[in-house]
Order: C-alpha cells, then structure tokens, then sequence
C-alpha cells in the first residue's frame, strides 16, 4: 500500500472488490448463506478505494445518516472496531443492514467513485465490520440488562421500523416495550427474507444487544386484540409507535388462485423461514413445492420465493409483466437467482390457473404483455397482446405481486386516520390520534427496511421531543 | 409461555385443557379462537375458546388428538406450559336477541358450540341444541350445554345414546321450514355441508364457524382463504364464522387435505416418541 506521511493514500480507480459467494451448485441445496462477505484483505482494499469526500455524498444519502466516511477512515486505519463504532453510532443493525439494505438506491448511488468508476462497497464494508467483531465478542459473557427509568413507550411489531425507534429511545432513558403478534422477533426481517440472505443468528444476536440496553420484548401479543391502543394507554405507556408493516397480501383474483398447490409469497416465505419447513419432519410445519414452480412477480419477495423453491428441487420461473429493467428487487438477489439457475420470464401475466379432479393445480394460462407508455408507478404500463395466450404446465405457484398494511389494529382502533389501508401521517411520523405515532410499510405500503428505519428514527425523536415537553 | 392448570379427559381422545391468559380471558367472545404452539417446534394450530374463568385468569380450550399437533398438546399435563398462545382471534359469533335458534355441533365443535349456544341464550334467544358423536363414550360436556340450551338433543352414530344417526338426521325429523329464524352450525366439513344443503330454502340464516388451515391467524398469510359467496376471504381475520349457505364447502375439504401425506409422514415419525398410538 502507497503511504503518504501517516495517511494511507486512496486508490478509487482500483477495481471493486468482488463478494465472495458459495458455489451455485451448493447453494442449490442449501440453506446456508449465499454471500460470503469481504475477507479482512478485501475489506481493507475496498475500503481504501473511499477518496473521503470533503462533502461526503453518501452520508446524506443513507437514510440513516451512518458516518460513512469516517467509518471507512477507520477500517483504512486497521481499527475495525473503531470503525463499527462509528457505525454504532447511527445504526446497531450493521449485520442486517450490510445484509439487506438496498445500498444501490441510497449510499452507493451517491457515492462520488462511482461517478466515474463502481462506487465503493458501502454496504459490504458495513457488514464487514459487524461480523468482525461478532466473531470475537461471541464467547464475551452478557453484561447484565440495563434498567431504564423514562416514561413507557409501547412499541407495535418488531420490524426495522419499531426496532430502532427502540434503540434511539432507550439510549434515552425511556422504558421501551415491543409487542409482536408472532412468537418470532425481526418483523419482515423473520418471517420474509430467507435464512441464506440472512442467517437468524446474526438477527438474533442484533436484536439481544437491544434487549441488553433494557428494551423488553413481549411476543405472541396483537395490539387490537390482546390490548387495545386506548388500552395500553391505561396501562401507563405514554406514547406508542404503530409498526406493523405491510403484511397483508394482495390476491391475483383469476380463476383457480385457491387450487392446491397456489400460494402468497408470505404464506409460502413464512411457512419456509418463520416455520422452517426447509427442515421438515424435524420441524412440524410442511411446505409443498412440486416439481414445476412459477413465481409471480418482480420484487425482493419472488427473488425469495423463487430461490427457495430452486432449494426443493424444483425447476423455478419468475413470470414478470413487465422487463429485466423493471425488476424491483436488489440487485445481488437478481444475479444471484440468476446463478442459480432460475428462469425469468419477462412481459407475461397470469390470466387462469387449471386443477386436475383433486384440487391441485397443474396447469397455468399466461398472456403476453408489450409495454406502453409509464402508468402511475412511473414505470411502462404492461398491455395485454390480444390473442397471444398459451398454457404451461406447474405444481407450484407463487403470488409475489405486493403487499398491503396489516388492517388489524387499524380495523380495532377505527378513530386512527387511514388512506387506503395505510396509516396518514404528518411529520415525525404523528397520526391522527395524540402520542400515537406510526413508520415503516404500514405508513408507505410495501418499501425498504432503510426507510422504515428511517421512519422509526423521526417517529423516535418526534415522541421524545412530545414526552420531554409534557415533563416540563 | 402459559401455564396449564388443569387437563381432563373429556372423551378418549378430546381432552379438555384451563391454560393461564389473563389478558385473553378479559377480552374474548364467543365465536373467537387463539393459536397456539405446545412446543418450541410445533405448528401454530387454532383452538376455539371455549370457556373462562376471572378469578383463576384463565380461559379453556377442549381439543381432539388428530394429529401430531394436536396429540403432543393433548399429552400436556396441568402445571406444564404451553410454549406459545396468542389471541383472542377472529370476529366473534353474530349473536341477535329475541329469534329462535338452532345450535348444531358434531365431534369436537360441540365444544366449540357451547360459548355460542350461551351467548345466544344470553341475549334472550330461544336455543335448541342439536349434538352429534361416534357413540356414548365421546359426549363431551353435556352439563355445561344442557344448562346453555333451552333443549338439548344428542345424536349417536350407533345409537349407543339418544338419536341413532346423525345431527343431519336429527336435524331432518324434528324441525321443518319455518320452525327456526337462525341457526349456527359447526364440525366436521360434511356435517356443516350436509346442514346447510338440508337448510338453503328454510328461509332461516344458518352461520357455519369454518376450520380451514391456518398458519399466523393474523391475515397474513392467505393460507385460510376459503370463498364465500364467490368472493375470497381470510377465514381467520373475516371469519371463522360465515354465511353456511354461501361457503364453497368443497373447495375447503380439497384445501384441507394439501398436507395430507405430510401429515401421516410426521405422525408416523413422532408417534413412538409420543407413546400415543391411540
Ligand atoms: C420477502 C421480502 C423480502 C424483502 N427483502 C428486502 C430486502 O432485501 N431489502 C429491503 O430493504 N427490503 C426488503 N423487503 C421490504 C422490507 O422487509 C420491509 O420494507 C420492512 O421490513 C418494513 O419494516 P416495518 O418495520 O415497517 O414492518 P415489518 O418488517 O413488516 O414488521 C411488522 C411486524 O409487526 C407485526 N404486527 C403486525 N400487526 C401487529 C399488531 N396488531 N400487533 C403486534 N404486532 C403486529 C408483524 O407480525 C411484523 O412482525 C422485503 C420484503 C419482503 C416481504
Ligand atoms: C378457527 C378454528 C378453530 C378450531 N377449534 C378447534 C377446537 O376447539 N378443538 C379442536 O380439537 N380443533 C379445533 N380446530 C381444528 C384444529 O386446529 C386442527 O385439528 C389442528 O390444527 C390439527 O393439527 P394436527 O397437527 O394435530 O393434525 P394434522 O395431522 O396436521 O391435521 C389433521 C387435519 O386437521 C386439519 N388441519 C391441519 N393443520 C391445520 C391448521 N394449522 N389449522 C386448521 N386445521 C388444520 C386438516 O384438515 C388436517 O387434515 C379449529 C380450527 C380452526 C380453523
Ligand atoms: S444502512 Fe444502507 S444506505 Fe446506510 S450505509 Fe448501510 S447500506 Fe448504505
Ligand atoms: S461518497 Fe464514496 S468516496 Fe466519498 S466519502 Fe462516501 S464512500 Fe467515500
Ligand atoms: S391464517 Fe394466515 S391469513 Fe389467515
């Protein structure tokens, strides 16, 4: 490495570091991390390709402000700790976040190297340093859980969103409380994203080190059900943050869509990841996937579905209305299940789903689409191609065509403003009811984890800044 | 984690289990259900509420051993936990005042029939029971529904007690068009089918509480749906309970039978484990 007086010099023209990946042919069978992540060599040679901007454009750009620059500074000057802390600092979710955050919309599509080269690693480099120093920490014996003496805050899910509103606000003092409907923690993080794109040990581990700080944690708990928001009210919490994602699903509506055989993506994701049916019979829940799979979609949830069935066995499709260039998923899930061997189908839609004489699906019609001029979601409307049907034959068939807010605790607290389904807000995440706020997918649809941090995060310092106030 | 305070045999294979849930007990109807896990590997499984009790903060579930999931909750004994509960679920029972009522419960949806049959009775309805069971030795909780219904009726498959047949026999030889304004029916598949083919041009509304699988109970999933009246709903946040005349009670049956081979795999695998070859 060039020197210059105590500074390492940067070398932005040198190429990108590749991620180190398991072998396909494993992977097919397997549950076990696809990505590999950066040796300490790599991390260190990426690291150094950071030209540390006077204006540092990825810092703005990361919705959680994470201190790229210096934290890069750090890894350069061989302190990986130093620089997790600089991470730490914005963000205790290094490992999720290196993981799964969508780092080609925020911080690497800012990042001024990219300009002219690739842009450097951010995301990787994140999850460098997290797993860095997970490896050694592991045996460190637990320090004893801090005891907050704040006001109680109740928390609603236990997604990205409620989760680091619960870090910000228990760094603060307050008595914080997440309640989850399911008995696993994680939010999407749990029941959605798969075990190879983000092992459960490194979402557990992230989410003890809250608990650690004090934050309590209540499953099997459905705020609208088990307790009302007025109820909790009563029970002392003095403000509440509304969580609870995007988890309702859409339907195809075509004829057929309740043959066996015929699955959401969260249904088929949930029985998968939170019921763990990938190791059926040591686990009781069962999954079918048959020999044939069609996944239906475009986005992170038909990457998902898609690359699990390709993990069953079964010879995988994507059927995708629109082309390549409108997929919405990350980039790395895309190549990746390209690599593996899943077949995408661009510019078709489902229009009917055939059953034999028991129920089980096994055959599917499919139109051609050409695409228009952009509709709404600024992207190239599909148009059906009159006439240009055709049949194939399927097992399996997964929904992966989007989500909408969970309606239960809205349905339960019917005073709580709403725009179709999702919970209105003003700034800092208020809604129409006092102390009670609302992020994350419930407020946006389906959307990103970053940005439902995000939103947990404004929503965090809005009840902070509400709570401070009132005690004056 | 809730703790079991009491288990009994209701019948050689329905077990009725008081579990600790002091927030549910303050909050549920009749007609809702809670999920459930015994262990830490289980499926989640839906399971009526049956009963509550203020002072001991608990409520009660009766549950029949099928399978595996259902055999391993039954083994528990009081003063064992279960590993997870969550509730109370779905829309409670519509319950009017003031009308004649048929209540109709076959197997294990007798038990799911008696919180029913009382709020009804509660509120002022004249209910009738109608029961159904294999024999004699599995009538479950006739007490408790002799003193919900205003008439009880039991119908045995063998005729070891009361009617010899079954409730849709029952069913066809004591009541005509006209002689109820509702009626709620719940059991196995056939039955309620059977019920509400027997009943479409009675001109009473009958409400069939339906039992499709389940997996979050929280409309979450999709994997509930059943269609009602041409229409596709989430049985566990729209229902369980529907219009009986409406439900595409075929598509259900087929539906319910997807995991069968899996059922019979992971029954085979635990059965020895669980000593329960009933
Ligand atoms: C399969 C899949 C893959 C994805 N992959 C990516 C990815 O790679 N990168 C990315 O950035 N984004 C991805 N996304 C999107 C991302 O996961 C979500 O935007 C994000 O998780 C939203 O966070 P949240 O905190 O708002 O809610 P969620 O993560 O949805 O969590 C909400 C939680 O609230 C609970 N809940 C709901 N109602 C109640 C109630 N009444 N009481 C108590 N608890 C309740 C739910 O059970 C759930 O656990 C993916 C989404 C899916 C479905
Ligand atoms: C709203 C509702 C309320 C219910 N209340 C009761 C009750 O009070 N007492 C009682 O004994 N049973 C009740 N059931 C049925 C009970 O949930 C099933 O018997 C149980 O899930 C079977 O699980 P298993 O592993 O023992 O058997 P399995 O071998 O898995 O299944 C046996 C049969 O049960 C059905 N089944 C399987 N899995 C599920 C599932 N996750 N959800 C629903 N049905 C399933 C299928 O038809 C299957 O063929 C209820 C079901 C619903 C939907
Ligand atoms: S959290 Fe996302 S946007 Fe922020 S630095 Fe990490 S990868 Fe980039
Ligand atoms: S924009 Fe890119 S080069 Fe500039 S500081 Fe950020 S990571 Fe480094
Ligand atoms: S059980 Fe999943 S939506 Fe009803």
């Amino acid at each position: 490495m060039a020197q210059q007086g105590n500074r390492v010099k940067p070398n932005p023209k040198a190429p990108r570091q590749v991620l180190p990946v398991l072998a396909p042919e494993i992977r097919a069978h397997s549950a076990d991390e696809v990505a590999l992540g950066f040796t300490a060599e790599q991390a260190k040679l990426e690291a150094l390709r950071c030209i540390q901007c006077a204006k540092p454009a990825c810092v703005d750009a990361c919705p959680l402000h994470i201190d790229i620059k210096r934290f890069i500074l750090s890894m350069v000057e061989g302190g990986f700790d130093a620089a997790l802390e600089a991470i730490s600092e914005q963000n205790p979710f290094p490992g999720v976040c290196g993981r799964v955050c969508q780092h080609e919309l925020f911080c690497e599509d800012a990042c001024l190297v990219g300009k002219k080269w690739d842009p450097v690693a951010i995301g990787s480099l994140e999850r460098f340093c997290a797993d860095h120093a997970r490896l050694r920490t592991e045996e460190a014996p637990p320090s004893p859980p801090r005891k907050p003496t704040g006001p109680k805050v109740a928390l609603v899910g236990s997604g990205p969103a409620s989760m680091i509103a619960a870090y910000d606000l228990v760094r603060k003092n307050y008595r914080v409380t997440i309640f989850e409907a399911l008995h696993k923690l994680g939010g999407v993080l749990a029941y959605g994203i798969p075990n190879f794109r983000l092992p459960r040990n490194i979402l557990h581990d992230e989410i003890a080190r809250l608990q650690n700080m004090g934050v309590e944690f209540v499953t099997d708990f459905i705020v609208g059900r088990t307790a009302t928001i007025d109820g909790l009210f009563e029970e002392g919490y003095q403000a509440i943050f509304i969580g609870t994602g995007a988890g309702l699903p859409y339907m195809m509506k075509i004829p057929g869509e309740n043959l066996i055989g015929v699955y959401t993506a969260n249904e088929f994701l949930t029985r998968i990841n939170l019921m763990e049916a990938y190791k059926f019979p040591e686990a009781d829940t069962p999954v079918r996937v048959g020999a044939r799979t069609v996944v239906i979609g475009g986005g992170n949830s038909a990457m998902d579905a898609a690359r699990w069935a390709k993990r069953f066995g079964s010879e995988t499709t994507i059927l995708f209305r629109r082309g390549r260039a409108e997929l919405r998923a990350r980039l790395e899930e895309i190549e990746h299940a390209e690599e593996e061997g899943v077949h995408f189908e661009f510019l078709g839609a489902p229009v009917r789903l055939l059953g034999d004489e028991n129920g089980f699906v096994v055959e599917m019609e499919i139109i051609r689409m050409e695409l228009g001029p952009p509709d709404s979601s600024g992207r190239p409307a599909p148009v059906p191609i009159p006439g240009s049907e055709y049949r194939i034959p399927v097992d399996t068939v997964v929904a992966a065509i989007g989500q909408g807010p969970n309606p239960t605790l809205q349905r339960a607290t019917p005073q709580l403003v709403t725009r179709n389904g999702k919970i209105a807000v003003n700034g800092g995440g208020a809604t129409s009811l006092p102390m009670v706020f609302a992020g994350g997918d419930v407020v946006r649809g389906g959307s990103t984890v970053i940005l439902a941090m995000k939103d947990g995060r404004e929503a965090a310092a809005a009840i902070d800044r509400a709570l401070s106030q009132e005690q004056q | 984690m809730n703790l079991i305070l009491r288990k009994e045999w209701l019948a050689p294979d329905i077990a009725l289990m008081e579990v600790e849930a002091p927030r549910i007990e303050k909050r549920w109807l009749a007609g809702q259900f809670i999920i459930i896990r015994p262990g830490a590997h289980s499926e989640r499984i839906p399971l009526t509420i049956v009963d509550s009790n203020a002072e001991r903060q608990s409520i009660t579930m009766v549950v029949q051993a099928i399978g595996k999931t259902t055999r391993e909750t039954a083994a528990l004994d009081a003063g064992a936990h279960i590993a997870d509960l969550v509730g109370p679920l779905g829309e409670p029972a519509r319950i009017g005042s003031g009308a004649r009522v048929l209540c109709m419960g076959g197997g294990v949806g007798v038990a799911e029939l008696l919180p029913v049959a009382r709020a009804f009775r509660a509120h002022g309805n004249h209910v009738v029971a109608l029961c159904g069971a294999r024999t004699d030795a599995y009538r479950i909780l006739d007490g408790e529904l002799r003193k919900a219904a205003g008439d009880l009726k039991w119908a045995t498959d063998d005729g070891s007690y009361g009617f010899h047949g079954n409730v849709l026999q029952l069913l066809r030889g004591m009541a005509q068009p006209g002689d109820f304004d509702e009626g709620h029916v719940i059991g196995p598949i056939p039955m309620m089918k059977a019920v509400a083919d027997a009943t479409r041009d009675w001109g009473m509304k009958l409400h069939a509480s339906l039992n499709p699988v389940m997996i979050d109970g929280t409309g979450m999933c999709g994997g509930c749906r059943v269609t009602v009246g041409g229409e596709v709903r989430f049985a566990c946040v729209d229902g369980p309970e529907f219009d009986a005349h409406l439900v595409d009670f075929d598509e259900m049956a087929r539906r319910n039978r997807a995991y069968r081979e899996h059922e019979k795999t992971i029954l085979d695998k635990h059965a020895c484990r669980l000593g329960l070859s009933q």
